[in-house]
């Protein structure tokens, strides 16, 4: 059994690999995407020729493509992923300096996420097609509908400029974290609430669950001491593919709060041209993507042999 | 019931986006400096913006920019894909290698990241948008029909007529084309929502379509700077791009039940 589950992590991983390998030669190829010549794009049309030179020997734009791509694909094996234009100062530095606070939020939002929409999912399933419901399911609709960019302004309205509970931006107490965290997690609190409900309806209908109601459980003790266990593996399944709406959600959160995040960065860095560091931000964001994909289906062949099987 | 509402809501926005300059027939981009942040009103049922520019006029002009956008992306990234989904499915082999390869890479990144990164380096334009829109969009139109030629190039009328001599690219286009479109109309519909919350998103980032131009994106932007004395700014437009991506969710819906009914839910 461990032999199968290991010849599937290094199948798994020999996927991964090339996949990695095109995304590190497409982040490679976006500076060769900036119209005409990008030192002139990001020191303006005014530069004097002098330090368009520098620069472009600073960028390696000076050298032919072949040996750019070796010293890019050399340099990220290594950490290096180039200057930053803006700051002057490594971008792994400018990225590892923030990258903390992105992951707290990241988390924070699951949490958050998966300890409204679980409760939720199991109200609207034991309570299926009555008002409770509707509520339920009219909550969760209204979250996959609200886009994350209005959500975060309009509970600033009102938690922050009419209630003033809460910071509307900053960092430094839990206080801060609640209307980010809300903002990210909310379309993912809905699309888990979904499935939650569904997969409870599912569940209850089983003979195991029918043969707990008929032992005399209530139908609240059925779900939270049979039905829920087998009913979040689904959910396990939309956590982990809503990552990449999560990582993209906290370009906008953190524009939105001000979070001292590598979102933030990002924008920060497309507005001042910072082309090494923009490059720098997305080669971090999509390869955590990628490794997080590949630990979630680990954890899925973990969790449910027939996977490795397969 | 829900489903006809979404369709009505979809019908709606297309009416305001075609007939919006006769509904409100001020102009989107005229400013009226001295009613800035004006409150609502017979003549302007909306209100003024920062800029005392009519909001009704440029939530309709708002609605066309979605609109055409969502048209013209998911138009262009459903061509693109159904195409190369069915030469990947027909052919197999290193066609589909390659293919599958390249899809590998561009699925690595999440959402509208690497719209983000194209739209970063080419520079924020409306054209610019569509195209990298269009450059994540095709994948899945592609995992789709590749997954259906897969079947479909198996089916008897298929082999009949290969067996009488038909080219490939012909049986392409007249066989196994056709047969992918229903659930490409269905996926295109439902897509349509996300193109219009990518552009949308875009535009808000500052990334999309330029000021003074009105998207529903920048205008919530916009209307950030206002949360105090004019949030009306902000949750207008935010609610229209709910009520469509609620609207084409159902349509969608409604869609794929009457193409398939088997699928009905």
């Amino acid at each position: 059994m461990r032999e199968r589950m290991l010849t599937y992590i290094a199948r798994r991983l020999a996927l991964t690999v090339p996949v990695l390998f095109g995304v590190v030669t497409l982040v490679f190829a976006l500076i060769h995407l900036v119209p005409g010549d990008p030192a002139q794009a990001m020191l303006g049309e005014s530069a004097p020729p002098a330090d368009l030179v520098e620069l472009r020997a600073r960028l390696g734009l000076d050298q032919p493509l072949g040996v750019q791509y070796e010293r890019y694909l050399v340099g990220v094996l290594h950490g290096d992923l180039g200057t930053s234009f803006r700051y002057g100062t490594p971008v792994s530095r400018e990225i590892a300096a923030r990258v903390g606070r992105t992951a707290e939020l990241a988390v924070v939002a699951m949490v958050f996420a998966v300890l409204f929409a679980v409760p939720l999912g199991v109200i609207g399933a034991l309570y299926q097609g009555k008002w409770v419901d509707e509520v339920a399911t009219g909550v969760s609709l209204a979250g996959i509908a609200m886009p994350n960019f209005w959500l975060g302004p309009v509970l600033a309205i009102v938690f922050a400029v009419q209630l003033g509970w809460l910071p509307v931006s900053g960092t430094g107490s839990w206080r801060h974290f609640v209307l980010p965290a809300v903002t990210l997690g909310a379309a993912l609190a809905a699309m888990t609430a979904r499935i939650t409900r569904a997969s409870v309806i599912e569940e209850l209908r089983e003979l195991y669950v029918l043969a707990a109601r008929a032992r005399g459980l209530s139908a609240s003790r059925a779900v939270v001491r049979h039905a829920l266990r087998n009913s979040l593996i689904p959910v396990v399944t939309v956590l982990g593919l809503q990552l990449g709406s999560v990582l993209t959600g906290t370009i906008i959160t953190e524009t939105i709060f001000s979070w001292p995040g590598v979102g933030r960065l990002l924008i920060q860095a497309i507005n001042f041209r910072d082309y090494p560091l923009v490059q720098g931000c997305i080669l971090l964001i999509a390869t955590t993507y990628v490794l997080m994909n590949l630990a979630v289906d680990v954890v899925y062949a973990w969790l449910d042999p027939r996977i490795r099987y397969s | 019931m829900m489903r006809r509402v979404g369709i009505a809501i979809v019908g709606l926005m297309v009416i305001a986006a075609v007939v919006g300059p006769w509904i409100a027939p001020d102009d989107p981009f005229t400013q009226h400096l001295s009613q800035r942040l004006g409150g609502m009103s017979w003549r302007h049922p909306l209100g003024l913006d920062e800029l005392g520019r009519d909001e009704m006029a440029r939530l309709f002009a708002g609605a066309r920019l979605s609109l055409l956008v969502g048209v013209v992306v998911v138009g262009l990234s459903a061509s693109i894909g159904t195409i190369v989904g069915a030469v990947a499915g027909y052919f197999g082999g290193w066609p589909d290698e390659v293919i599958g390869r390249l899809m590998d890479v561009l699925l690595a990144f999440p959402g509208i990241l690497l719209a983000i990164a194209l739209v970063a380096m080419l520079g924020p334009s409306l054209s610019n948008v569509i195209w990298a829109l269009v450059v994540i969009g095709w994948v899945g139109y592609a995992r789709l029909v590749r997954g259906q030629a897969l079947r479909v190039r198996e089916l008897d009328y298929v082999q009949a007529a290969r067996a009488l001599g038909a080219s490939s690219a012909r049986i392409i286009l007249r066989h196994v084309i056709p047969a992918t479109l229903p659930a490409v109309i269905v996926q295109g519909t439902l897509g349509m929502a996300g193109v219009i919350i990518a552009e949308a998103s875009l535009s808000f980032l500052g990334l999309g379509v330029q000021p003074p131009a009105p998207s529903w994106g920048t205008m919530i932007d916009a209307g950030r700077s206002h949360l105090f004395d004019a949030p009306h700014l902000t949750i207008v437009p935010g609610l229209a791009i709910a009520l469509v991506v609620i609207g084409l969710n159902f349509a969608g819906d409604e869609l794929r039940d009457r193409i398939d009914p088997r699928k009905a839910s």
